[in-house]
C-alpha cells in the first residue's frame, strides 16, 4: 500500500515536469515570446530591455533550467498588468475557483447519483426516458449559454439573482448551476449503467433472497460496488469542471483563476498565464492522486503488497 | 460458384446493413438527420439565406423575432446592426462545420498514429510517449486551447490548426490501449509467422482493428470541438469578425442581454441541436461498429 502510494506519487512528479515543458514552450510558440508581450508600440531598443529582463536572450535550456528552479520556488514572476508576484494573484484567485468548483461537483453529484439510480431500478421507465433526454441536453448544451439563459430568467426577468460578481453568497447559486449541469448530465448516465451492471449479480440476488429490504439491497450491496467507476468519473470530471470555469467565471464575472487566466491572455501577461496554467494542471492532478488512494480504500479487492 | 460469389457483393451489404439498422434507431436517425440539415446549411446557406448575414440594415435594429420590413421577414429577430439572426445563424453553420470537420480530421490522424506507434513498439518509447500524453492531459482542454490562442493569435485557420493540434491525446490514449489488445490476438502471430514486415503488421493488420474506436471517437470529437470553437469565440480568443459565427453571436447578444432575449437564444438552440446531432450519431455508429453490441437493440 505505501508502495504503491509511493510510485504514484513519483508519476505524479514526472507529470508535473512534463507539464513545466508544455507551459514552458507554450509561450515560445511563436519562437520568439517577446513578439507576444511587447506591446506594439515598442522600438527595438525597449524590445530588447524587455527581452534582457526576462532572460529570453540566454539559451533556451538555460531559460528552462531558470524557469523551473524558480517555478519551484514558487516565483513565476512578476504580473505587469497587476504589478504583483503572478503565483500571489493565482492563489488569491484560486480560491473563488475551488468555491465555485466544489459547488458545482456538489450539486452535479446531488442530482445525478440519486437520478441514476432510480433510472436504472426503473429500466425504461418514462422518468429513465426523461433522465436520459435531460442527460443528452445536459452534455450537447454549451456551459456558457445555460449561464446566459440562467440571466436571463433568473436576474433580468425575475430579479431574483445578481447576474455577476461574488459580493453576496447568492452569487455563487448561478454559475455553480451552470457548471454543475454539465457533470450531472455525465455522471447521471454514468450512475446508471455501472448500477444496472451490479444490480444483475449474483450478489445482488443473494441479498435480495436472503429477504433484505430493497433500500439495504440498492444502498448497502448495489451501489456501494457501483461506486467504484463513478469515482473514476468523478475525478476527471472534475477536470472537466476546472476548465469550464474558465468559460462560466467569464460569464458571471466571477473572480476566480479562471476569468484573471482570460483577463491575463488579453493583455498577454505571460507570467500570469504560465502560473495559472501550472496551477490548473497541478490541482487536475492531485485530485486524480486522491482519486486513486480514494480507490484503495473503497475497493477490498485492491491490494499492493 | 463463380455466378454465387458475384451475387454476394460485400459493401453493398454493409451500406444495406447500415441502413436497415438506421431505420430501426430512431436515435441514430434523428442524429443523421440534424447533421445532414446542418451540412446542407453550410454548403448552400448563401441560396437558401433570407438575408444579407453580415451587411445589416440599421433601421431594422434590435427588432423581435416576426418583424418584416420592405426587405422581408426577420424570423428569429435582428441584433445591434440590424442583421437577421436566422441568416447569421445559417451562415455560422460553416464555421461550426469546416472546424469540426478539419480539426477531427487533422487531430485523429495524428492520435492514431502517436497511439499506433506507441502501443506497437512498447518498451521505453511507449512509456515516453505516454508521459507526453498524461502532461498534455493535466491541462484541461478549453484551458490549454485558450492559452494557446492567446499566444498564438486568434482566426478561423489558426483555431483549425490550434484545435487540432490539440486535440490528439484523447485518441493517443483510446488507441494505444486497442493496440495494447489487438498486439497479442492470434492474427497477428500468424502474420509475423508468415514472415510479414513489422511495418506491413502495423498498418494492415492492427491498424485496421483499431480504426472502429478511433472512429466513434471522432463523432463524440466534433462535438466536443463544435464546442470548443464556440467557447473560444465567445471568449473572444477564437474566430473574428466578420466572419459568422454561432460563438460570436452570443458573444454580442450578451451584450444586449437585458433588452434582446433573441440574440442569445438562437444561436444557443443552433449549437445544442447541433451537436445533439453528433452525439446521437456517434452513439449509433458505436452500436452498429461494435459486434458485440450490434442486434441487442
Amino acid at each position: 500500500m505505501r508502495a504503491f502510494i509511493l510510485s504514484r506519487l513519483l508519476q505524479l512528479v514526472v507529470t508535473m515536469f512534463m507539464v513545466s515543458l508544455v507551459v514552458f514552450f507554450m509561450v515560445r510558440l511563436r519562437g520568439d515570446p517577446i513578439l507576444v508581450m511587447a506591446p506594439p508600440n515598442f522600438d527595438a531598443e525597449q524590445i530588447a530591455k524587455l527581452r534582457a529582463a526576462w532572460g529570453f536572450d540566454k539559451p533556451l535550456g538555460e531559460q528552462y533550467i531558470t524557469f523551473l528552479s524558480k517555478a519551484l520556488r514558487g516565483d513565476f514572476g512578476k504580473s505587469f498588468q497587476a504589478n504583483r508576484p503572478a503565483m500571489e494573484l493565482v492563489i488569491e484567485r484560486l480560491g473563488y475557483t475551488y468555491l465555485l468548483a466544489s459547488a458545482a461537483a456538489g450539486i452535479g453529484l446531488t442530482i445525478a447519483i440519486p437520478l441514476g439510480i432510480v433510472s436504472a431500478l426503473k429500466r425504461n421507465s418514462l422518468l429513465d426516458l426523461l433522465s436520459t433526454a435531460l442527460a443528452s441536453l445536459g452534455t450537447a448544451m454549451p456551459s456558457f449559454w445555460l449561464g446566459l439563459m440562467l440571466i436571463i430568467i433568473f436576474s433580468v426577468h425575475l430579479r431574483m439573482l445578481p447576474a455577476f460578481g461574488a459580493l453576496e453568497p447568492r452569487a455563487l447559486i448561478m454559475p455553480a448551476v451552470t457548471l454543475g449541469v454539465g457533470m450531472a448530465a455525465r455522471l447521471s448516465r454514468l450512475t446508471r449503467s455501472a448500477m444496472l451492471e451490479v444490480l444483475s449479480q449474483d450478489y445482488v440476488r443473494t441479498a435480495r433472497s436472503k429477504g433484505l429490504a430493497q433500500k439495504a439491497v440498492v444502498l448497502r450491496h448495489a451501489l456501494r460496488n457501483a461506486l467504484i467507476p463513478i469515482v473514476t468519473v468523478f475525478g476527471l470530471q472534475l477536470g472537466w469542471l476546472l476548465g469550464g470555469s474558465v468559460v462560466v467565471e467569464s460569464v458571471f464575472s466571477w473572480p476566480g483563476l479562471g476569468r484573471q487566466m482570460i483577463d491575463s491572455i488579453n493583455v498577454r501577461d505571460i507570467a500570469m498565464v504560465q502560473a495559472g496554467l501550472f496551477f490548473f494542471a497541478l490541482s487536475f492532478i492531485l485530485i486524480n492522486y486522491a482519486i486513486d488512494v480514494i480507490y484503495i480504500l473503497i475497493d477490498p479487492r485492491i491490494r499492493f503488497d | 460458384m463463380t455466378a454465387d460469389i458475384a451475387s454476394l457483393p460485400p459493401r453493398r451489404n454493409a451500406l444495406l446493413r447500415a441502413i436497415a439498422t438506421m431505420l430501426h434507431s430512431p436515435v441514430g436517425a434523428t442524429g443523421t438527420c440534424i447533421v445532414t440539415v446542418v451540412v446542407l446549411l453550410a454548403l448552400f446557406g448563401p441560396q437558401v439565406s433570407p438575408h444579407d448575414p453580415i451587411k445589416g440594415n440599421l433601421r431594422a435594429r434590435f427588432e423581435a423575432p416576426g418583424y418584416s420590413d420592405a426587405s422581408g421577414i426577420y424570423r428569429l429577430g435582428s441584433d445591434q446592426l440590424g442583421r437577421d439572426i436566422f441568416s447569421r445563424i445559417i451562415a455560422g453553420s460553416r464555421v461550426s462545420v469546416l472546424v469540426g470537420v478539419v480539426s477531427v480530421l487533422i487531430s485523429g490522424t495524428i492520435g492514431v498514429l502517436y497511439g499506433l506507434v506507441s502501443g506497437f513498439v512498447g518498451g521505453r518509447l511507449d512509456s515516453l510517449m505516454m508521459r507526453i500524453v498524461d502532461g498534455l492531459l493535466a491541462v484541461p482542454f478549453i484551458i490549454l486551447v485558450v492559452a494557446i490562442s492567446g499566444v498564438v493569435g486568434a482566426g478561423l485557420g489558426t483555431l483549425i490548426l490550434i484545435l487540432g493540434l490539440t486535440g490528439w491525446v484523447t485518441y493517443a490514449r483510446v488507441i494505444r490501449g486497442e493496440v495494447l489488445k489487438v498486439r497479442e490476438q492470434e492474427y497477428v502471430i500468424a502474420a509475423y509467422a508468415l514472415g510479414q514486415r513489422r511495418l506491413v503488421v502495423m498498418l494492415r493488420h492492427i491498424l485496421p482493428n483499431v480504426i472502429s474506436s478511433a472512429i466513434v471517437l471522432a463523432a463524440v470529437q466534433v462535438g466536443v470541438t463544435v464546442l470548443a470553437e464556440s467557447s473560444l469565440s465567445f471568449l473572444g480568443l477564437g474566430v473574428k469578425p466578420p466572419t459568422v459565427t454561432w460563438g460570436l453571436m452570443l458573444s454580442d447578444g450578451r451584450q444586449y442581454i437585458n433588452s434582446a432575449w433573441w440574440m442569445t437564444t438562437f444561436p444557443g438552440i443552433a449549437i445544442t441541436v447541433t451537436v445533439l446531432g453528433v452525439v446521437f450519431l456517434g452513439d449509433w455508429l458505436r452500436d452498429f461498429l461494435d459486434p458485440n453490441v450490434r442486434g441487442r437493440g
